[in-house]
């Protein structure tokens, strides 16, 4: 398959290219000139008809009847897909998989039987040969339900909760060290507080879109997706194909968040229709169908009980989650984990529950466990700060682990402290008002507050392939995806630095499942795990390249001693003798030369607890008649490892940010008990920030480099922004206001009631 | 979306006849309401007549020393005239805190009035809404009803109108002007444009099948301070939950006249006279405020997820209008 792009810098030869640069995005003048296509943009040689998804509009039943008549003789259409002509799939199975990667790869049926198990499910696909035909045919089809009752309510007097058997990702569902019960009795300081963080929705720019083209046996489907493997392995295990005959590519992707991790209803409506109809077709979710069909965060309640000495020591810690789940799929939230590994108590527990409701299954999604863990264990903070006379920053120090304080491990590195105090000093916390609701300006409150971040360090295994040609020119490939987050960069920074050669001689291909598999961008994990096979990569190819040119008849360098070999300006050094790296492969190896490189957790996996840190800092006004929320600046500090890429890092940091910006001031769908369907399903209503609530927002790297988790002493930071932030500015409003809030997002309503009139 | 066809309008009279005499048939200027709203099929047009074209775009002064805004003005143009600024700053204002920067380069000013309500439950085909399927019942009482209206509602409907400039253009006076399909004229006062709910809310406005807004137009600006307050849940690009348009004339320490409308509350522009009557001839003040608020606001009733607004709309009301009494 010709590809009509090549991602390679465009900028002047020799700009910084080393690891650590602020080097700008290799792909960006792609995007901005609009050659990077994203999935649903992809040209065929063959035409591809559009397909038009219909979902329930009931949220759990059966169907009875479906008229397709009218549809299926409207203009343009070419088939309507239902249960009853769907060709056959793999069932969906159990709610829990046997194993925790299977999550990942199970088959995901659509159109398999008359039972809806959520609104919105689709009940029909309509192909037809241009988007709008397809569309408004789908509107013809008659259906009658068989509507069943539902459960919607978590905190209905009849709602099934339960205990999983473990949480996302594999962690144990509790945890329990000490005494709880006792250390908190006879606690002299006591705080024990509910928040409540609502249902979420991911809503990448994005939509979710697929074209699936068979040729023969063979499938390839070009989507928008984080991790390619599983995209592939879904399909595979959905339709009963081997996964050598999935091929699927993403080059270019317009956001994730979470939500492209797994295969979706449109992909694999796509797949079906390209099979039966014998052409490619394409499918997206409408935004609409996005918030049903494409993942959530669960809507949680979290009880936080802490117990401290005077001194503000914490004697016992308590963290309580019960969150909504899917009758027929669970997943688990882990946002209890991260207070695993925050603070230092002889006593604590950990708990996950779940209540089963009729809806669609939760995903992971932006920072799963610590994004909505922290909201809560972060006010619980400050709360307790508050009870305590302290400041929040020292109650943190106070009651900083030496080790993990559940592993009972050392820490790989951290620095919390660190960026706690350097933050403060950036943002002129001594400027605090001490006095919740003290300082005003104008008909403004005005309030600061903090919360530290902490987010696992995960290393997803995987490989890449570095090759050179006779020209010098180099390629890394890999199946790993760029979601908007820097990696084409930072893997051409890498390859650059390691091979010695200029940026602009680096072309780095991703996205293509055909290449060596990776574990793909999720779990903040991308950066770190990919550049290091591609940093593995590099060492077995300058071995190759080196013991060529000591080898080779050809070579000038030949008989040099291949331990001092040093690669630097696009030359091999051996010795005092030093060649071009063109002029030498076009001798040692005119086909050049390739190498394989992996990533793999190591023992220091285990023998080590590998987070990343930060602190955030929030300033807000509140306005004093209406309650109106925002934020006026915010500044992260952030110790997480070696920064490959300050610019690309920054912005994720920012992003991050901003996420929880949203979390605490505005993000939440919303479920509508009666009849179980998401209400504000779109961008006008579903609130994330603009520009003109995030003003301000900064972020700082610190100096830090941890050998423990890879060779290039760097650790996954996608997430580590949105860990905590959201709690810096819900603490930001209780000291503008002296009103606290736990119920999330904080709106105006839940303020202004309780500021003084006039 | 459903098939239409669809045609561009040679003049006035010629849009205005081409509507009147298919059932179906809209008129389309920006496009930024009703398309969304022909998508999800919510309106099902089967002929649009495009009125684009028409020479609707001027803004020119009146005789009377107002000014007359024809229907085309885009949002973004009639917010920038500096006529506008100066003289009716707060319609300005209230077009500015309005949707974003593209939407404002597209939206019109006649399809600005006629937009229709974001109840979600509106747009949600297979849910009940007498607005929608009159007769079928209202999904938001009893369910997410948090931006729903607090004053002029009724047990068929409580969704609110969402614009800022038809708030703005209430506090002003302004008249409606139109066009009907026999090419007669006529303009009335901008209160008269949408009706209340009643028993039949999918009757929206007063105007006839067919009839077409050809300009909105501004009596000579009133005396006094004008103040545009929106209040939402993020800084921009959200709807209002509540909106105050106050024009407040003091001299002397007096009140002499005021001019009151909200937005967010109710199902038309809300124009308050119990509010205005409060404040006319009295002395300024912070109380006479808040008396004036209460009566704007004694009428007011909410279900469910909406009260907090009818004590917001209090606050905002009080606040904006000492604002606008302030001697400057
Ligand atoms: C995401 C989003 C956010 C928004 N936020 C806001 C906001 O904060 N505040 C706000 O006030 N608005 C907001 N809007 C609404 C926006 O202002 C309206 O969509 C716009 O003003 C409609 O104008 P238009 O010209 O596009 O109308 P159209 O969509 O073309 O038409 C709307 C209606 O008016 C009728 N019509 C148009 N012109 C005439 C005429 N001359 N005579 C008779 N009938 C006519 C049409 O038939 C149609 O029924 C928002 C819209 C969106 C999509
Ligand atoms: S409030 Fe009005 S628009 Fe909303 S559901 Fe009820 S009838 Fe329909």
């Amino acid at each position: 398959m010709a590809k009509d792009y090549i991602v390679q810098t465009t900028s002047r030869p020799g700009a910084a290219t080393a690891i650590g640069q602020p080097v700008d995005r290799i792909d960006g003048a792609l995007k901005v000139t609009g050659r990077a296509r994203y999935a649903y943009e992809h040209r065929l040689d063959r035409a591809a008809a559009f397909g038009y998804i219909l979902g329930a509009s009931i949220a759990k039943g059966r169907i009875l009847e479906i008229d397709t008549g009218d549809a299926e003789r409207a203009p343009g259409v070419i088939l309507v897909m239902t249960h009853r002509n769907a060709p056959s799939q793999a069932a969906f199975g159990p709610a829990v998989t046997p194993t925790v990667p299977e999550v990942f790869t199970r088959a995901r049926p659509v159109l398999a039987s008359e039972r809806i198990r959520y609104h919105d499910e689709p009940v029909a696909l309509v192909v037809a040969e241009t988007f709008e035909e397809a569309r408004g045919a789908a509107r013809l089809i008659r259906l009658r339900y068989a509507s069943e009752p539902g459960a919607f309510d978590a905190a209905a007097p009849n709602a099934e909760i339960y205990r999983p058997e473990r949480t996302n990702a594999g962690f144990p569902t509790d945890s329990i060290l000490g005494d709880f019960d006792r250390a908190f009795a006879e606690a002299p300081v006591k705080l024990d507080a509910v928040y409540a963080t609502p249902f979420e929705s991911h809503n990448p720019m994005e939509p979710h879109a697929a074209i699936a083209e068979w040729d023969g046996d063979r499938l390839t489907v070009h989507t928008s997706a984080q991790t390619l493997a599983n995209i592939q392995a879904g399909l595979a295990n959905t339709l009963r194909i081997s996964p050598q005959n999935v091929r699927v590519i993403s080059p270019f992707i317009g956001g994730g968040f979470g939500s492209k991790l797994i295969v979706h209803p449109e992909t694999v409506c796509a797949a079906l229709a390209a099979r039966v109809l014998g052409r490619p077709v394409r499918v997206a979710l409408t935004r609409q169908q996005m918030f049903a069909n494409a993942g959530h965060r669960p809507a949680m309640k979290q009880r936080i009980r802490l117990g401290a000495d005077r001194d503000g020591r914490l004697t016992a810690i308590e963290h309580e989650v019960t969150s909504s789940t899917s009758r027929f799929e669970e997943f688990t939230e882990q946002s209890a984990v991260p207070t695993r590994a925050l603070y230092a108590a002889a006593n604590r527990r950990t708990m996950h529950r779940l209540v089963r409701l009729d809806t669609n299954r939760g995903e992971w999604m932006r920072a799963p466990g610590e994004a909505s863990g922290l909201l809560a264990l972060e006010c619980a903070m400050d709360e307790l700060a508050e009870q305590l006379g302290l400041d929040p920053i020292e109650l943190r120090i106070r009651n900083e682990p030496e080790r993990d304080p559940e592993r009972n491990v050392a820490f790989s590195s951290r620095n919390l402290i660190a960026c706690m105090r350097d933050g403060a000093e950036r943002f002129g916390w001594r400027d605090r008002p001490v006095k919740p609701g003290s300082r005003r300006e104008g008909r403004k409150l005005i309030g600061y507050g903090m919360a530290a971040a902490i987010r696992a360090n995960y290393l997803g295994p995987g490989s890449a392939r570095v090759a050179i040609d006779a020209r010098g020119q180099v390629t890394v490939q890999a199946d790993m995806t760029d979601i908007g987050t820097g990696t084409y960069t930072i893997l051409a920074q890498v390859a650059a630095e390691r091979l010695g050669v200029p940026l602009s001689a680096v072309k780095v291909e991703l996205g293509d499942s055909s290449l060596p598999r990776t574990a793909g961008s999720g779990g903040s994990w991308g950066a770190s795990s990919s550049s290091t096979a591609v940093h593995n990569a590099c060492l077995i190819l300058r071995e190759q390249i080196a013991s060529a040119a000591a080898s080779h008849e050809r070579s000038p360098l030949r008989g040099a001693n291949i331990s001092e070999a040093r690669f630097e300006g696009g030359k091999l050094h051996l010795g005092s003798r030093s060649e071009s790296l063109g002029s030498l492969l076009e001798r040692i190896a005119p086909d050049g030369l390739m190498a394989e490189g992996s990533a793999a957790r190591g023992e220091t996996y285990r023998t080590y607890s590998q987070h990343a840190f930060g602190a955030h800092f929030a300033e807000v006004a509140v306005d004093i008649d209406t309650g109106e929320p925002r934020l006026r600046r915010m500044l992260g500090v952030f110790a997480a490892g070696r920064i490959l890429n300050p610019k690309t890092a920054r912005s994720q940091m920012i992003g991050g940010m901003i996420w929880g910006v949203g979390a605490a001031l505005m993000e939440e769908t919303v479920l509508d008990p009666r009849h179980g369907h998401f209400v504000n399903r779109d961008l006008a209503e579903y609130h994330v920030p603009v520009h003109a609530d995030v003003p301000g927002v900064e972020a700082v790297f610190l100096p830090e480099e941890d050998d423990k988790g890879n060779p290039l002493g760097a650790k996954g930071i996608g997430e580590l922004g949105n860990c905590g932030s959201g709690a810096a500015v819900a603490n930001a409003i209780y000291n503008a206001t002296g009103v606290r809030v736990r119920d999330f997002p904080i709106t105006l309503d839940k303020i202004f009631p309780e500021l003084p009139v006039g | 979306m459903k098939p239409f066809t669809y045609e561009r309008a040679a003049g006035l009279r010629e849009a205005a006849a081409a509507v009147a005499a298919r059932p179906g048939t809209k008129f389309i200027a920006g496009g930024t309401n009703l398309i969304d709203l022909m998508k999800l099929e919510i309106e099902q047009p089967i002929h649009l007549v495009d009125i684009n074209r028409l020479p609707l775009r001027l803004i020119e002064e009146t005789p009377e020393g107002g000014l007359r805004i024809g229907a085309q003005v885009p949002n973004s143009d009639l917010a920038a005239d500096m006529r506008v600024r100066r003289r009716y700053p707060l319609l300005s204002q209230a077009l500015l805190s309005g949707a974003s920067a593209q939407l404002r380069n597209k939206a019109s000013t006649a399809g600005n009035l006629l937009q229709r309500t974001r109840c979600p439950y509106f747009y949600e085909r297979g849910m009940p809404c007498n607005k929608r399927d009159p007769g079928s019942g209202c999904s938001a009482r009893g369910g997410f009803n948090r931006l729903h209206a607090i004053l002029g509602a009724s047990e068929a409907c409580i969704a609110v109108h969402p614009s800022d400039m038809a708030v703005a253009m209430t506090a002003l006076d302004a008249r409606v002007e139109t066009i009907q399909s026999d090419g007669r004229t006529r303009a009335f006062p901008l209160g008269e444009l949408h009706r209340l709910p009643g028993t039949t809310p999918h009757i929206e406005t007063t105007l006839a099948a067919g009839e077409m807004i050809t300009a909105v137009i501004l009596p000579p600006p009133p005396p006094g301070r004008q103040l545009y307050r929106k209040v939402r849940d993020r800084a921009s690009y959200a709807f209002a939950l509540v909106s105050v348009a106050a024009i407040v004339d003091v001299a002397a320490g007096r009140i002499r006249s005021a001019r009151i409308a909200m937005g967010g509350v109710a199902p038309k522009p809300w124009h308050s006279a119990e509010g205005e009557r409060a404040l006319a001839g009295r002395a300024a003040g912070d109380e006479i405020c808040a008396a004036a608020a209460d009566a704007a606001l004694s009428g007011a009733r909410a279900e469910g997820h909406a009260a907090f607004k009818i004590e917001l709309a209090r606050r905002t009301l009080r606040r904006t209008l000492a604002e606008a009494a302030q001697d400057v």
